[in-house]
């Protein structure tokens, strides 16, 4: 099944998992699926049906934006990642 | 890439002594070097990320730092911030900075700037520079120092940490994509904490600010590939690196436009957060109710709680900690409730999706005093100022002032403070 990465703000949904199988066909499949395991990660990933803006999911080294976005194909063996954006530097 | 620095400065024999294993370098040699001699960096913010990038650069022959921060330095920096030491503890962080960076290298010049860096001083500070380099603590001023940049047309070296992950990039405008093709709005109010909140592995900034000062040079002198239109992640628990593209928003609210059109807004506004830990939170409009939102927070010192604890009383007090503080020391009789979960539950309530009493704020009364602790003071502030944007009454939000650790100095002292 494909693999999520997810990031460290959002772990707090995940039961603290760092890495999550899922399955799907698709991008949007296996983030819906993500979702339904853990329904409180949906309101941080989504804006109705559509990703956030602040939300960067990458397939390998690509951003799903510039592939098919949603619909692009997943194959058993790929790796997403939910890219977050933190802003931790100086404190 | 050819390099951001035009000019060769001229070395002295000493400074070529002091150089010597740069210049034996055919890629570096004495071009590079007085490339570098005629160079100059911004460096904001001169904490975690700062320490190990301005005294690489300081090493390495930059011929002009500037330094921007109003902080001083506290011993609770030095868990990373390696620039400053137990002997500045209490002095300016852009002093203790100088103090150390002139002892490494006396041939430096050093502009210190002891203020925060804002929407009206930005462009004027970062104008005489070559390069900025990003190593603040806040989304705002991320957002203010990449606009900055793009306006005026100067490559910014990104940095970024959190808890044991690190993100490395050089947006510029002119070669390619900037911070906001990446990430065109920050996140939420609260869904994302700072190193203050969620802590940071002290070795993390070391790893990240080091290789921003590597981009620095790479920039500077024009050597090798910037890591422009490409992003490193770092995770230092699985000790993994890995690079992914960035690609440039012909779209983008900053870089898609003429670069004289781009104009600094208010980025606390647009962030919805502060820019710096100093000062509470500006209170949100959205009250229903009469209460005065933006009136003073009510506090309570330490001594004054100790001393109604003594006769009897017992107030509620909501500890907005994370559970691992907890375990260095607390207070008997609290409720913990971590801000970041009460600031997701604010969200869920005003943008309709749960009710009051479906999220953890359900367990914060209404119709009595309650008192907010945290370490210091600033997060239970950003609490009460969040809830008051529910409609509690702010006369009955009380924060205790200076947190946990006025607690550790005035009444037990015998508590260890972090």
């Amino acid at each position: 099944m494909p693999n999520i990465r997810i990031p460290t703000p959002l772990r707090a949904f995940t039961s603290n998992e760092s890495q999550v199988q899922v399955g799907g066909a698709t991008v949007g499949e296996a983030l819906s699926n993500l979702t339904v395991r853990y329904p409180e990660l949906r309101q941080h990933l989504y804006d109705g049906e559509t990703l956030r803006s602040f939300v960067n999911v990458y397939l390998g080294d690509e951003d799903v934006r510039f592939l098919d976005g949603l619909e692009t194909n997943l194959e058993e063996s790929d790796s997403l990642r939910i890219i977050p954006s933190i802003a931790g530097g100086a404190g | 890439m050819k390099p951001v620095v035009s000019d060769l400065g001229n070395l002295s024999n000493d400074e070529i002594r002091r150089y010597g294993r740069h210049l034996i370098m055919p890629e570096f040699g004495m071009e590079a070097q007085r490339r570098l001699k005629a160079s100059s960096v911004l460096i904001v913010g001169t904490g975690g990320l700062g320490s190990p990038l301005a005294l690489y650069l300081a090493a390495a022959g930059v011929g002009r730092l500037g330094l921007v921060d109003y902080d001083v330095v506290d011993e609770s920096n030095l868990q990373r911030q390696i620039i400053h030491g137990q002997s500045t503890v209490g002095v300016s962080k852009t002093e203790s900075a100088e103090r150390r960076l002139k002892d490494l290298n006396p041939f430096l010049e050093i502009i210190r700037y002891d203020v925060p860096l804002t929407s009206d001083n930005a462009l004027e500070i970062i104008a005489p520079y070559d390069l900025v380099i990003d190593g603040t603590d806040n989304f705002p001023t991320r957002y203010l120092v990449n606009d900055a940049c793009v306006k005026l047309g100067k490559p910014n070296v990104y940095g970024s940490i959190l808890r044991f992950e690190g993100q490395l990039s050089v947006f510029y405008a002119q070669e390619g994509p900037c911070y906001r093709c990446m990430f065109p709005e920050p996140p939420p109010p609260g869904l994302v904490p700072n190193c203050a909140e969620a802590g940071v592995l002290g070795v993390l900034p070391g790893t990240i600010g080091t290789m921003q000062a590597t981009e620095a040079v790479k920039l500077l002198t024009g050597i090798g590939d910037p890591m422009i239109g490409r992003m490193l992640l770092y995770d230092a628990l699985e000790m993994s690196f890995t690079t992914i593209k960035v690609r440039k928003n012909p779209r983008c609210p900053v870089c898609g436009i003429p670069a004289d059109q781009v104009e600094l807004i208010d980025y606390e506004e647009f962030c919805g957060v502060p820019a710096h830990d100093h000062a509470p939170a500006e209170a949100a409009s959205a009250v229903e109710e009469t209460f005065d939102a933006d009136a003073p927070v009510p506090q309570i010192t330490a001594l004054a709680l100790k001393a109604r604890l003594d006769q009897g009383e017992s107030p509620v007090i909501i500890d907005v900690r994370n559970p691992p503080e907890l375990e260095i020391a607390a207070l008997e009789n609290t409720v913990l409730i971590p801000k970041p979960q009460i600031m997701i539950a604010v969200d869920e309530v005003l943008s309709g999706r749960k009710p009051i009493e479906a999220t953890v704020i359900g367990q914060i009364p209404r119709d009595r005093e309650v008192l907010f602790l945290c370490r210091s003071g600033v997060r239970s502030t950003d609490v009460i100022y969040a809830l008051r944007d529910l409609g509690y009454n702010p006369a009955s939000l009380v924060n205790v002032e200076g947190g946990i650790l006025a607690w550790a100095r005035e009444v037990d002292v015998t508590m260890p403070m972090y």
